[in-house]
């Protein structure tokens, strides 16, 4: 199925010069506080794109039938439902995982992408282009999770999944976890590592200065 | 259709409402089976951590049936309360949480570990920014403690959510509850300071509040369980 320029730009745009925690600087809460560990970061990856492409179409679906007046709490109603079915189905099908997520799976409520999408894109567009939206975003959202989860487990506790990746012979050497890692601090200086490296690439994002 | 009239309004956010509450009541029936299984199953991995044992959710089944032996709940004076007995997660002991103010009793279980009984009781106590709990498994003298375990709802990590590592808990190993026949309990201290009154060990640096919370749980949680430990104590002597 090819797709055209513009549903691809819909896609792929936030994956790169839109995206909506490096270009936009949303949802930058929940990125710092559930990436001390790769596995957590995968799944609140997964559970924003499925929550950003499910809201997206249904409130798409809705969009002409919406009440003006109401409208941002019939999206606030549709996004907490959709977050209740997550929350629900991974405290029965990843326990673990959901401990170590706790709050911040019900905090996808406010997370700014969701509502920002909703607002912008799915109250103005069909079904279809708005589940790409949704999933391209939540892609956006989520490759820089996964990007920050990576680097904080392996030098934080020089694992990645739970498995040793760093070879005992290292700490024998006299290496050590940097405990600095785990805390939330490690996680913005990674996200604006992330930023500085792709607004360098990417020149027309910069801003210019005076 | 006048989407701006009130009426419409309302009957549309009543209808909305009403759709999500069934939406979710249906998957809430659906999945609470499959919830309280993993939440029994946590429950029976965090019991035999407490006996030094970390088993993977797959065997923590078989060996919660396999080693505890008994379990039941005991009164204020610290003896048994009738046809409380039984391990299984609808028995009593299992599903008494501490706290519960309608509980007939304050739950214990015993373990068969290499031939010897210890007996594991539950704890809760507040830490730095929520609730605090564990296991502490205690050697048939009523004193002498076996193995620790402790979780936390959202304490700090690399501080505070240090309390639940292997190296914490380790300390506790024959700790002594009593002291001179009176219950004294375990104090949670600043790392290299003592306590001449009680048995300690180190708390966690940067941890204070945390480390604190450990010290009065284990001083008011275990407390409750005085007279039962008491009676334990003198038996074995």
């Amino acid at each position: 199925m090819a797709l055209s320029s513009k549903t691809k730009a819909v896609l792929l745009g936030p994956l790169n010069k839109n995206n909506p925690v490096i270009v936009q600087v949303l949802g930058i809460c929940s990125a710092l506080a559930v990436t001390s560990k790769l596995e957590p970061s995968i799944v609140m990856a997964i559970a924003v794109v499925l929550v950003t492409a499910f809201a997206n179409v249904i409130i798409s679906l809705l969009r002409k039938t919406i009440p003006n007046r109401i409208r941002i709490i019939v999206q606030l109603v549709v996004v907490a439902a959709l977050v209740t079915i997550v929350s629900e189905v991974l405290k029965a099908f990843a326990y673990d995982v959901n401990k170590q997520l706790s709050v911040f799976v019900g905090l996808i409520v406010t997370n700014c992408i969701l509502m920002g999408r909703l607002e912008a894109f799915a109250l103005g567009n069909g079904p279809w282009p708005s589940f790409l939206d949704g999933i391209g975003n939540g892609l956006g959202y989520g490759w820089i999770l996964v990007v920050v989860g990576f680097f904080r487990e392996l030098l934080g506790s020089g694992t990645l999944l739970g498995h040793q990746v760093i070879p005992q012979a290292l700490y024998d050497a006299g290496y050590e976890n940097n405990g600095l890692m785990m805390l939330a601090p490690m996680a913005i200086l990674l996200v604006a590592c992330i930023i500085w490296v792709h607004r360098s690439k990417n020149k027309e994002l910069q801003e210019e200065t005076n | 259709m006048n989407r701006e009239n009130s009426g419409y309004t309302i009957i549309y956010a009543s209808v909305m409402v009403i759709v999500v509450a069934l939406g979710l009541a249906f998957t809430h029936q659906v999945l609470n089976e499959r919830q309280i299984a993993n939440e029994n199953t946590d429950k029976m991995q965090q019991i035999l951590r407490s006996l030094n044992l970390d088993v993977s959710v797959a065997e923590a089944q078989p060996k919660y049936t396999e080693l505890i032996k008994n379990a039941y709940l005991i009164n204020d004076e610290g003896v048994k309360v009738e046809g409380t007995e039984g391990i299984t997660p609808d028995d009593p002991a299992f599903s008494t949480e501490l706290g519960d103010t309608q509980a007939k009793g304050l739950p214990v279980y015993e373990a068969e570990v290499d031939g010897s009984t210890k007996y594991i009781i539950p704890m809760s106590g507040t830490g730095l920014w929520g609730p605090i709990w564990g296991y502490l498994a205690i050697e048939s003298d009523g004193s002498a403690i076996y193995g620790a375990e402790f979780g936390h709802a959202g304490e700090t990590p690399g501080l505070g959510a240090e309390i639940v590592t292997t190296p914490f808990r380790n300390q506790f190993r024959e700790k002594n509850l009593f002291r001179n026949d009176e219950f004294t309990s375990v104090a949670v201290v600043k790392p290299g300071q003592t306590n001449s009154r009680r048995d300690y060990v180190d708390g966690i640096s940067g941890g204070t509040i945390t480390s604190k919370g450990v010290d009065n749980m284990l001083l008011n949680s275990v407390g409750r369980y005085k007279n039962f430990l008491m009676n334990l104590h003198t038996a074995n002597q």
